[in-house]
């Protein structure tokens, strides 16, 4: 029997003063970015500047404020990083705004962003404990593939641009998959802490790789066929990309075992030769992304158009970049939404863009060390998971418009249009904050010594 | 838990790290093939960002730049005088330029060395940099009254006016020409749909036929054999009688070579202001046979004839009287015929010598560069080019030219009360074809204030047309423009 230590422990800083003035710190470089584009195109600083600036400032005002008063110990990194992102995409459709593009609006994504905000609150507000999601683990797999299937149930669905991913409500159109995402990595948590042992511990050895049961395969070959059956349906390639590879991360963050991540890209390329023989479009996207230069290509409807028109920005951009709406952005097709990301490129340039994707690292990392720190595994797979589908997104669709990878359509997080999107991401980022601040709370303190029993303060 | 975590951070690291690798072989490596990727818009675009700088002649503007306000083609180029002017102006293409456009491109889209300091100020007020202004040397009035006479009655040719004292042209007209609004549209595919058509055009109206392109000068280059002749000998003058036979026998040839039409030359014997009055044949083929091709190359040198390709800034076609033959091609030579081939600016060049006192001065098209402020950049600065002939010959051979005018064959080019001195021409092309018909000429003959050549070409105005019928007046109406009468 010991005594406790009689020096007061160390609480963790909460840096909440930080966290302000580095929210304050992006919502200045947006507001920067924003005369910048004023100048260029009319030479005077535009009366959005404010409106946006501050509209934008607003909202993060109030986000830190929830955040300071339900997540005091949370990161203070994560939000004015998002913020930053967030900020540069509002601050890029205004600029494909100003160049007459057709269906950038500036404006409405304002408002999404504000409804993302609040969503964020709410989540913070509402979701005091986390852990509470893990016995809805079943819940959130059937909201999951509900929302995953409705683009597909008849006069609720709706096909844009060949891919039938939306579903109207009322006048609005949202993208479910967005939503679904986050349904899916929460019962994937959920799933796979209430199974990882016997996923990891049960099967047998063949060779160097401990193979699984058959039966334990089977959420994994549901899973592959269902990523299948998306891309099938919706002709969606992006969004089956995305959930098969989240799926298939947690599963091994989960049970540790390599031979999961083998069966899995086993399943995937078989998956996408089987796709690429069934589907022209398929195909196409591969024989686009191997040779986008391709002068038959380029003209064809579908072809390689779009995609080197954003490496052709790129290209212009070059070291610095044009400068804010000095380049052609509007050339590229979709510039506002699955292309920003070349746009960005061609008028803040190689500088930019390695900024960006550098915030964007340090996101994902501020998450996966929130996974780390995490108590319980359920935390930390979901914590683990969130921050992977959200680096494993950026690499999807950022991968896809610089020709890294073939190229499949998604948002990028942040800055595309799009309301759902937007949406969806702020949960993400309500989640992991909410997370981050259950690590990060010291555990309870003893108020004084009082030997064996103790008074915790709670 | 934490180490899949940490290798799953890892597996993020990679894919961020990929993504910047990729990122930076884009926009480093293959930036510069991406960019001039003739696929990439952008490139063309940065041609409409500058409003370029106005072309002008006076008061007239020529060329300017047009704010549309569009976000993809903010400037377009204009030419208000549409196709007078094109020979000068030329044409501002999406890919290309022409004429003036291209020579003083760099002035007028502003990236010139020498507006350096312009673009600096400009940065530091936070100005928008425009290109500089390029006044032309053209009198809009001769410029206009030469198009309209050579462009009456669907006749081909050209026209060169010179300022004999400083070699500033005043006018410069090819005909049939375009009109360059269309071929400057910020639309490739039609502004290369129109250029075909015009480069397809049996008429050639994209050729400046006043610089571009040579013609034999005929009886104008005799002009250069008499200034040839005085020069040898101080004795020789107007009045000095040389021998005019009706046929010349070309040696070592069963050829012989007439007067125009087989006529007789006077008596026989005729004086040197006679035989050019008459544009007799006979006696300046013996008098180039007598003073041998070297002496005729040598005079035609000093008028710039077969020297550096001159630069107005626009390029200039090569003019010569031909290479060393035997007595009887000089003997065509002479009187302009043979391989003697010569631009219109070129005659315009001798003609404005003699009337210059025998000073050929270098002939030049901008009279001055001034920023989008108004501060001098540039300004002519005359330049001689040669002496093609003393003070004293160049007095006779006005004398001469002025009798022309007053008793030969150039009469339709009087003007009344001021003395005009001039010379006409009419080149054979080919057996059986209309020549061309050719004038050079000054006025007033004791202070030139103009000096001019013009052509109109073979076919484009009858097969009858000779240098004084057809060519002369048309001379008549562009002198009278310039004099103010």
């Amino acid at each position: 029997m010991s005594t406790p230590s009689v020096e007061p422990v160390l609480l963790p800083a909460k840096r909440r003063v930080a966290q302000l003035a580095m929210l304050a710190f992006a919502v200045v470089i947006i507001m920067g970015a924003y005369a910048n584009v004023g100048l260029a195109i009319d030479k005077q600083i535009p009366s959005g500047m404010l409106t946006y600036g501050l509209g934008l400032g607003g909202f993060m005002l109030a986000a830190y404020l929830v955040l300071a008063k339900f997540a005091p110990w949370a990161d203070p990194l994560i939000l004015p990083l998002v913020t930053l992102v967030n900020g540069l995409g509002l601050v890029m459709i205004y600029r494909l705004e100003a160049a007459k593009m057709g269906g950038a609006s500036a404006t409405n994504q304002l408002v999404w962003t504000g409804v993302g905000v609040v969503l964020f609150s709410v989540t913070l507000i509402v979701l005091r404990d986390h852990r509470a999601l893990q016995r809805l683990t079943y819940t959130a797999g059937a909201v999951g593939l509900l929302l995953l299937v409705s683009p597909l149930i008849p006069f609720l669905g709706k096909e844009i641009n060949g891919a039938r991913i939306w579903i109207g409500v009322g006048g609005a159109t949202l993208q479910p998959a967005e939503f679904a995402k986050l349904a899916l990595v929460v019962f994937f948590a959920g799933y796979l802490v209430a199974k990882r042992d016997v996923l990891a511990l049960a099967g047998r050895r063949l060779l160097f790789i401990d193979l699984p049961r058959a039966r334990d395969l089977g959420p994994v070959l549901i899973t592959w066929g269902f990523s299948l059956g998306v891309l099938v349906l919706q002709k969606d390639l992006g969004s089956s990309l995305l959930i098969f590879g989240t799926f298939i991360a947690m599963l091994y963050i989960a049970t540790q075992r390599t031979s999961w991540v083998l069966i899995g890209i086993l399943l995937f390329v078989g998956g996408a030769i089987l796709a690429g023989m069934l589907f022209s479009h398929v195909q196409d996207r591969f024989t686009v992304y191997l040779n986008p230069e391709d002068p038959a290509l380029y003209d064809k409807v579908g072809g390689s158009f779009q995609l080197l028109q954003g490496l052709f920005g790129m290209g212009q951009g070059g070291v610095i970049g044009t400068g804010l709406g000095q380049g052609h952005p509007e050339q590229i097709p979709l510039a506002f939404s699955d292309f920003i990301f070349p746009a960005t490129g061609e008028e803040l340039g190689l500088t930019g863009l390695m900024a960006l994707l550098m915030i964007y690292a340090l996101i994902v990392e501020r998450g996966l060390r929130t996974s780390i720190a995490a108590r319980d595994p359920f935390s930390k797979l979901l914590a683990g998971g969130l921050s992977f589908i959200l680096a494993w997104q950026v690499f999807i669709i950022v991968g896809g418009v610089t020709n890294l990878i073939p190229l499949t359509g998604l948002v990028t997080p942040f800055m595309s249009q799009g309301g759902s999107a937007l949406l969806a991401n702020w949960i993400l980022i309500a989640l992991l904050v909410r997370m981050s601040d259950a690590a990060r709370k010291p555990p309870p303190q003893a108020i004084q010594d009082e030997g064996m029993t103790q008074v915790f303060q709670r | 838990m934490n180490g899949p975590l940490k290798r799953a951070a890892l597996v993020c690291l990679l894919m961020f790290g990929l993504l910047m690798l990729n990122v930076n072989y884009l926009q480093v490596v293959r930036a510069q093939g991406l960019r001039e990727d003739s696929r990439n818009t952008r490139n063309f675009y940065a041609r409409y960002e500058i409003e370029r700088g106005r072309i002008t002649a006076g008061n007239k503007v020529l060329a300017e730049s047009v704010d549309t306000g569009s976000n993809k083609y903010r400037f377009q180029r204009r030419y208000p005088e549409g196709k007078v002017y094109a020979p000068v102006t030329g044409f501002f293409a999406p890919e290309s330029a022409r004429d003036m456009e291209a020579s003083k491109n760099s002035l007028l889209d502003g990236s010139d060395a020498d507006l350096l300091i312009r673009r600096g100020i400009d940065l530091l007020t936070a100005k928008t940099s425009k290109g500089a202004n390029v006044d032309l040397t053209i009198n809009p009035k001769a410029q206009e009254a030469a198009y309209k006479a050579l462009g009456a009655s669907g006749k081909k040719g050209a026209l060169v006016a010179i300022e004999p004292k400083t070699g500033a042209i005043l006018a410069m007209v090819s005909i049939p020409t375009y009109d360059p609004n269309p071929l400057s549209k910020p639309d490739k595919a039609t502004v290369n749909t129109a250029y075909d058509k015009l480069a397809k055009d049996d008429n050639q109206p994209l050729l400046d036929r006043a610089i571009e392109r040579t013609y034999p000068p005929g009886s104008t280059f005799k002009v250069v054999t008499l200034a040839a002749y005085l020069e040898s000998d101080d004795t020789v003058g107007p009045q000095t009688e040389v021998d005019a036979p009706q046929r010349l026998d070309l040696p070592n040839t069963t050829a012989d070579l007439p007067n125009s039409g087989g006529a007789a030359c006077g008596s026989g014997r005729v004086t040197l202001t006679f035989a050019l009055e008459r544009s007799c044949n006979t006696p300046f083929a013996k008098i180039a046979m007598s003073l041998g091709y070297d002496a005729l190359k040598e005079q035609a040198e000093k008028f710039g004839i077969g020297g550096e390709p001159l630069e107005i800034p626009l390029a200039v076609a090569g003019s010569g009287i031909g290479p060393e033959e035997d007595q009887a091609a000089l003997a065509q030579t002479s009187i302009g015929q043979r391989s003697n081939q010569m631009t219109p600016l070129q005659m315009a060049m001798v003609a404005a010598g003699i009337a210059n006192n025998g000073v050929v001065m270098k002939p030049y098209l901008v009279n001055r560069v001034a920023d989008a402020e108004g501060s001098e950049i540039d300004s002519a600065d005359p330049e001689e080019l040669s002496t093609a002939v003393s003070e004293e010959t160049a007095g006779k051979l006005r004398e001469m030219m002025v009798s022309v005018v007053n008793n030969g064959t150039a009469s339709a080019a009087k003007i009344d009360g001021v003395s005009v001195a001039g010379k006409t021409g009419t080149a054979e092309t080919s057996q059986g074809k209309a020549p061309h018909a050719w004038f050079i000429s000054f006025a007033p003959a004791e202070d030139p204030k103009v000096a001019l050549a013009l052509i109109v070409e073979s076919g484009s105005a009858g097969d009858d047309a000779s240098g004084g019928h057809t060519a002369a007046p048309i001379a008549k109406s562009v002198m009278e423009a310039v004099l103010g009468r």
